[in-house]
């Protein structure tokens, strides 16, 4: 008994965090604009920020008295507890925005490591984009690859240290370094598609 | 100045290619081959790689009868930051200067291309001023974008002179073309002068916008034509590629079609340019193009937009500062049409012939690369 009046107040909490949001989201105007002829319907969004639920007996930007509050909240749950029911992925919405937002946030940093010598430990103003204007002329897909002046198979990363070091006179740069990594991101980034050629020459 | 053991190279160097020339006086086809030979020879045993000058190349002459004009030698986008800063710059710059002083007979003048200094600073300027001035032939200077945006041009014109000018030289035209304005994108931005400076000089920035000679700069161009009879050959000297090959680059003149409406009347127009740091070959109408080579360093080939007449360079090798760069010379012909030399200073010179273009790439066609552009 005590676990199931527990597990109804938790439910409870929950549905009441969504009609917050949704009420919230309609003070600020967040709402999608909706194209149908009922648009002057209440239409709530769970947290996934794509399902969507029409209350047939609500206006929009009405403020619902309580009962009918906690009923769009059960409504709202139970929609959820489906989608639920039938998620086979481990992985949500969420979790694909995230690797998009920190995929693009770690290319942004790259393309400026790429235009800034300073900010990658050269020492007598020549950049990467002063002879790889795009990253032109990178071709990370050909790598790794005999590289005939170093003598050994080198990959991508051996090269951006090469020009680091040389063209650059600076210091090179540890695998690991937030740099190297944000430098491979958007120098790989700038050749998606193209298919994978270790060897070319 | 120099260390002793560059000295020393340097005698050695200037030594070896005294003897070269004197033989070169005295030659005949048999002996040609002969010394082509052993020049070789020489080099591969020594294990180095020979300077281009010294490298005895034969010169395919569709027309043995026709013989240039004249010759005029090119230097371009040396780029240069503050000897403090960047002595590989500065290096470069003096190394053409010298080879061009090294030509003889040494050519009627030189043309510089543009992009004398990479960020405008007058000290860049200044010493942009002061190598081209151990150059024993006139120079013609041309501004490039890295010369100007820094305060629009003010120290380039009062080192340099006007940014639009022309001459008469042995019957050809000659006409030096700013080419490289851009409609104001710094203003609404709240750019301080650097960082408008900053973003012309980013070749790949998407916040800059086209080059264009601009309206100011096309009545000039009206005016200047006005007094040119129309088969008098015309050659021109723009910074940026006076057509539209990529935009991203600024490898494009935005207002390319009416320059080349007012050039259409005219019998041979040749266009020389800057800017592209690369072996370009291109042909519009009547109208001849040619790139200049960098001497600081080789830009990739535009992904796309590349003119069917262009032979690309081989991709330069990322371990050898100098391959991709270099400098040149231009032969000019009775027509206004040029044999346009590329003298890379880690490769074979490359030259592209006039009949090249003149027979639309059907004949004496450069050599291409085995390993082109990615």
């Amino acid at each position: 008994m005590r676990t199931a009046k527990l597990l109804i107040l938790i439910v409870g909490i929950i549905g009441l965090a969504l009609v917050v949001t949704v009420l919230e989201r309609r003070t600020v105007g967040a709402q999608e604009p909706q194209a149908s002829g009922s648009s002057d319907r209440l239409v709530v969004q769970l947290c996934d920020g794509q399902t969507k639920l029409e209350i047939a007996d609500a206006r929009a930007g009405e403020v619902l008295p309580p009962e009918k509050a906690r009923e769009v909240a059960r409504r709202m749950m139970a929609a959820y507890a489906e989608q639920q029911a039938k998620q086979v992925s481990k992985w949500t919405a969420r979790d694909r925005l995230t690797w998009e937002r920190e995929q693009k946030r770690v290319i942004e940093e790259g393309y400026k490591l790429f235009h800034d010598w300073r900010a990658l430990g050269g020492t007598i103003g020549i950049s990467c984009d002063m002879c790889h204007p795009d990253a032109a002329a990178t071709h990370p897909e050909t790598y790794p690859k005999f590289q005939t002046q170093l003598k050994r198979v080198a990959t991508l990363r051996d090269m951006i240290n090469w020009c680091i070091e040389n063209p650059m006179k600076g210091k090179p740069l540890a695998a690991d370094d937030p740099r190297m990594i944000a430098l491979e991101a958007y120098i790989t980034s700038t050749r998606k598609g193209v298919p994978l050629e270790p060897g070319k020459h | 100045m120099w260390p002793l053991k560059w000295k020393k190279r340097e005698q050695e160097y200037r030594r070896q290619r005294e003897e070269f020339f004197e033989a070169v006086k005295r030659l005949n086809r048999r002996d040609f081959l002969k010394i082509a030979g052993l020049s070789a020879a020489v080099f591969t045993a020594k294990q180095v790689v020979p300077p281009h000058s010294f490298q005895v190349v034969d010169v395919v002459r569709a027309n043995p009868q026709e013989r240039p004009l004249f010759r005029f030698a090119y230097i371009s986008d040396t780029h240069l930051y503050e000897r403090e800063l960047n002595e590989r710059f500065v290096n470069a710059a003096l190394r053409a200067v010298r080879d061009v002083n090294a030509l003889d007979p040494p050519p009627d003048f030189v043309i510089f291309g543009g992009d004398l200094a990479q960020l405008g600073q007058p000290k860049e300027l200044e010493l942009g001023k002061q190598i081209l001035s151990e150059l024993k032939v006139p120079v013609k200077m041309m501004v490039g974008e890295h010369d100007w945006y820094l305060d629009m041009g003010e120290k380039w014109r009062e080192l340099f002179g006007p940014e639009n000018y022309s001459f008469d030289h042995k019957g050809v035209h000659f006409i030096v073309l700013m080419s490289v304005h851009e409609k104001d994108f710094w203003t609404a931005r709240g750019m301080t002068p650097m960082e408008r400076m900053l973003t012309v000089a980013q070749l790949d920035s998407p916040l800059q916008n086209a080059f264009e000679v601009g309206e100011q700069g096309r009545e000039w161009l009206r005016r200047d034509l006005e007094k040119v009879s129309r088969d008098t050959p015309i050659i021109i000297f723009s910074h940026s590629p006076l057509y539209k090959l990529y935009r991203p680059w600024n490898f494009w003149t935005d207002d390319a079609e009416e320059i080349h409406k007012m050039l259409a009347p005219f019998k041979s127009v040749t266009v020389i340019h800057g800017h592209t740091h690369q072996l370009l070959t291109n042909r519009i109408n009547n109208i001849h193009f040619h790139g200049m080579l960098a001497t600081a360093w080789p830009w990739p080939y535009a992904p796309e937009g590349l003119p069917k007449l262009t032979v690309p360079m081989e991709r330069p090798d990322p371990f050898d500062e100098a391959d991709g760069t270099g400098w040149g010379t231009v032969d000019a012909y009775r027509s206004g049409y040029v044999d346009k030399h590329y003298n890379l200073w880690s490769r074979n010179p490359i030259t592209v012939a006039k009949a090249y273009l003149e027979s639309w790439g059907k004949e004496a066609i450069p050599p291409a690369p085995e390993f082109p552009p990615y």
